[in-house]
């Protein structure tokens, strides 16, 4: 079997409370062994081991991404599920879970095969399938859970589109219990919503753009909360943008009701400022809220309201972001940027450690998802990312993995780069290779 | 130092007191133009301009027409219908294909709010906002201006409220920047569900109350409502916006002086202005038309790169070619 020594690196892995200089030796597809002395037991075994010298380095297990787009099947002049699996590598993710709101819809067991078919051939981050909550994500009928849970799904779905309906809300926590999985909850209240282009406010007022109030999010988030304490079913509340869904999910943790939360690295880190002239690289929904709401989500990230950081990682093809700002579609790329942006507006500015991050973007999201990974326990698989904290880099769209070129970040200096990323004992991607 | 206007005309948010002052009163000298037995000079002859509406427009198009004709511009209309997503050529297409043609600039109309910013960002040539959405309309503000200028000598201290549909209207934007930027004390009133949410804190202050914007107000710039507002629910009825809201002999009256009327049109009679108000004593809504050719040539005139402190001598230059053409 393979054997995969990273050498010297600081280990920093929250799920067993390590941070300290060590190797990791990956034997195969799994962990063997971490420890500051590990790779002279090897002895005179070394010579058919792979080597990478992590000095200076951090390695962390596999950041997973529970929310992000891949545009396959249906939209493979966007992104495709080879090219998304490659750029979520180069973005140190080892998984993502890949939002069923494809052309057609990941509703029905066949086309969670498809996916993880795409998947093994892509031969580079996993890919999790999540299926709908309704056939065609119509907000009607209920897809067949048991069924895409068997073929492979981890969760369910209607992302892109609300549940406007509670009764259907109401059912799929009830029913998605019997199969122990998420129900990740696209909150907005569509009347409230319906046409808005970004964050409703000041800015709306002065570019004269439809807005979308924060309550459009807050109304579905508490509805959501109270059924997840009527049916006992586990709610995990997709891209939180505001303050206010912050204290609403607060107040359902401390009554010990099933929510959990994501935030995108776009939400903790710009406001609706930086839709400037109209630049649709800031277009996307839930919108760019305020500095408030940047801050309450900064702090949400640190007590933990927050449980995760998913990148809601969204390609379009650059001619339907060229056009007039009402009309352009929503969503910007995030997997090459996530971990740099983190660190960026997190740790560089003292926020949270490195250990907290590294928590929320891999121990946190195989939890509350229930996957593989998140932890360099041996035995568990060998899933792992090596960064360099400190280094500085200049986003340029034009060297992502991803299809996708749609990001704010262009031109800006962030830092945290991505060195190595290891998926099953496999080098996935190298810095520079 | 000459103060410029830069390439574009694309809202009076951008711009400084100084640069609408420099609009202002280089709009003076042109109007005496269409006072003219033949009203045209030579100032832009040569240029090429395109007249681009995505919208319907009866006054804005045919206001920038006459601007344009009477500076001796070779002007093209293009009425595109719709929005470009739906139907055929995206914007970014139609401001590459002005551009091959080599034109000098473009009027711009467009349901898109930044649609204008957009064209602007992408071509070389001037581009002049004629509305965008629900962003701005530049000329409109300024001829707005120029009309309570020429009423009250001075715009500094005055008090102007803005009655009406605050939410959707781009008129209202460029009233409220115009207006601030010169001094002007800026009020808007109208039923809450069509003011902007945060409209406090665009330094304006709010009236619920017409009868109190009246008697705070020097001059109301009253809005049209579009009548598809009321189908869309941000109010129940017309009848009941006249009632409530609209602006009436009789409410005037009860202020004991005068406020002047301003209206961008098209009106709506009996629903936000009533007819004897518009045809009232103290109504300029036709010199607001007026101006607006004025306005619209001093904008054309200062992004094609004419000196202001010249705007008088190149009007007199075209003594000659008008002499030249009454010989003939």
């Amino acid at each position: 079997m393979s054997k995969l020594l990273l050498s010297g690196g600081r280990v920093v892995d929250p799920s067993q409370s390590i941070d300290e200089t060590a190797d990791v030796l990956i034997i195969g597809e799994r962990i063997e062994a971490v420890g500051p002395r590990v790779r002279g037991q090897l002895g005179g075994k070394n010579a058919d081991t792979e080597v990478v010298d992590c000095t200076g380095l951090v390695v962390s297990p596999g950041f997973i991404d529970v929310h992000c787009h891949l545009r396959e099947p249906g939209r493979e002049e966007v992104e495709t599920i080879t090219t998304g699996a490659r750029a979520a590598a180069a973005g140190g993710f080892t998984a993502v879970c890949a939002m069923p709101n494809t052309d057609p819809v990941t509703d029905n067991q066949a086309a969670v095969g498809f996916i993880l078919a795409q998947s093994a051939r892509a031969r580079s981050a996993r890919v999790y399938p999540i299926g709908a909550i309704s056939v065609g994500q119509r907000g009607e009928a209920l897809a067949e859970f048991g069924e895409l849970v068997a073929a492979g799904a981890v969760a369910v779905s209607d992302d892109g589109k609300p549940v406007a309906s509670a009764h259907l809300m109401r059912t799929a926590l009830e029913y998605a219990r019997r199969f122990d999985i998420p129900v990740a909850d696209h909150c907005e209240e569509p009347t409230l919503a319906s046409g808005g282009a970004m964050n409703e406010g000041v800015v709306s007022a002065r570019l004269g753009l439809k807005g979308i109030p924060a309550e459009a999010e807050e109304i579905m988030a508490i509805r959501d909360i109270l059924l997840a304490r009527r049916t006992g079913g586990h709610v995990h509340l997709c891209h939180m943008s505001t303050r206010g869904s912050v204290e609403l999910i607060r107040w359902g943790k401390e009554r010990g009701i099933r929510v959990t939360a994501e935030v995108c690295p776009h939400h903790i880190s710009l406001t609706e400022d930086r839709v400037g002239n109209y630049d649709t690289n800031a277009k996307m929904n839930p919108p760019l809220r305020t500095a408030d709401d940047v801050a309450a989500l900064q702090e949400a990230v640190k007590d933990g309201t927050i449980d995760l950081i998913a990148t809601d990682h969204a390609p379009h093809h650059y001619d339907e972001k060229e056009r007039e700002f009402a009309d352009a579609p929503n969503g910007i790329i995030g997997l090459e940027t996530a971990l740099a942006v983190n660190i960026t507006w997190l740790v560089a500015p003292g926020i949270i450690g490195l250990p907290l991050l590294i928590e929320r973007m891999s121990c946190a999201p195989a939890r509350v998802f229930k996957l593989p990974g998140g932890t360099l326990r041996p035995g568990s698989p060998a899933d792992v990312t090596v960064l360099d904290p400190a280094a500085e880099w200049v986003v340029d769209p034009k060297r992502f993995r991803s299809k996708g070129r749609n990001t704010p970040y262009a031109g800006e200096t962030l830092r945290g780069r991505v060195r190595c990323t290891v998926v099953g004992g496999v080098i996935a991607y190298r810095d520079g290779a | 130092m000459t103060l410029s206007l830069g390439k574009d005309l694309l809202g009076l948010e951008s711009l400084s007191g100084d640069h609408i002052q420099l609009i202002l009163d280089t709009a003076e000298p042109f109007k005496e133009i269409s006072e003219r037995a033949i009203k045209k000079v030579p100032t832009l002859r040569g240029a090429t301009i395109v007249n681009l509406f995505f919208e319907a427009s009866t006054r804005t198009r045919i206001s920038f027409e006459f601007a344009e004709k009477r500076l001796s511009a070779d002007t093209v209309n293009v009425a595109a219908s719709g929005s470009s997503v739906s139907k055929g050529e995206t914007l970014v297409d139609t401001a590459r294909n002005l551009e091959a043609m080599r034109i000098d600039m473009v009027v711009i109309r467009h349901g898109a709010s930044g649609a204008a910013q957009f064209l602007a960002d992408r071509i070389e040539s001037n581009v002049i906002n004629a509305g965008d959405g629900m962003h701005e309309h530049p000329t409109q503000g300024l001829l707005d201006l120029l009309t309570l200028r020429d009423h009250f000598k001075k715009l500094e201290g005055l008090k102007v409220c803005i009655v009406g549909d605050v939410l959707h209207s781009r008129v209202a934007r460029s009233n409220i920047w115009g207006l601030k930027k010169m001094g002007v004390n800026v009020a808007v009133c109208g039923p809450r569900s069509l003011l902007p949410n945060a409209i406090n804190e665009l330094g304006v202050e709010v009236f619920d109350r017409v009868e109190e914007a009246i008697e705070w107000a020097d001059a109301l710039n009253i809005l049209r409502l579009q009548l598809e507002r009321m189908t869309a629910g941000y109010i129940p009825s017309l009848r009941e916006y006249n009632r409530v809201f609209g602006v009436s002999r009789e409410r005037l009256s009860r202020v004991q002086r005068d406020v002047l009327i301003l209206h961008p049109g098209p009106m709506n009679r009996g629903v936000e202005i009533d007819s004897d108000v518009a045809d009232g004593p103290f109504s300029v809504i036709l010199d607001q038309v007026t101006n607006g050719v004025a306005v619209r040539m001093a904008v054309l005139y200062l992004l094609s790169g004419g000196k202001p402190e010249l705007a008088e001598a190149a009007k007199g230059r075209d003594e000659g070619s008008v002499k030249r053409k009454h010989n003939e």
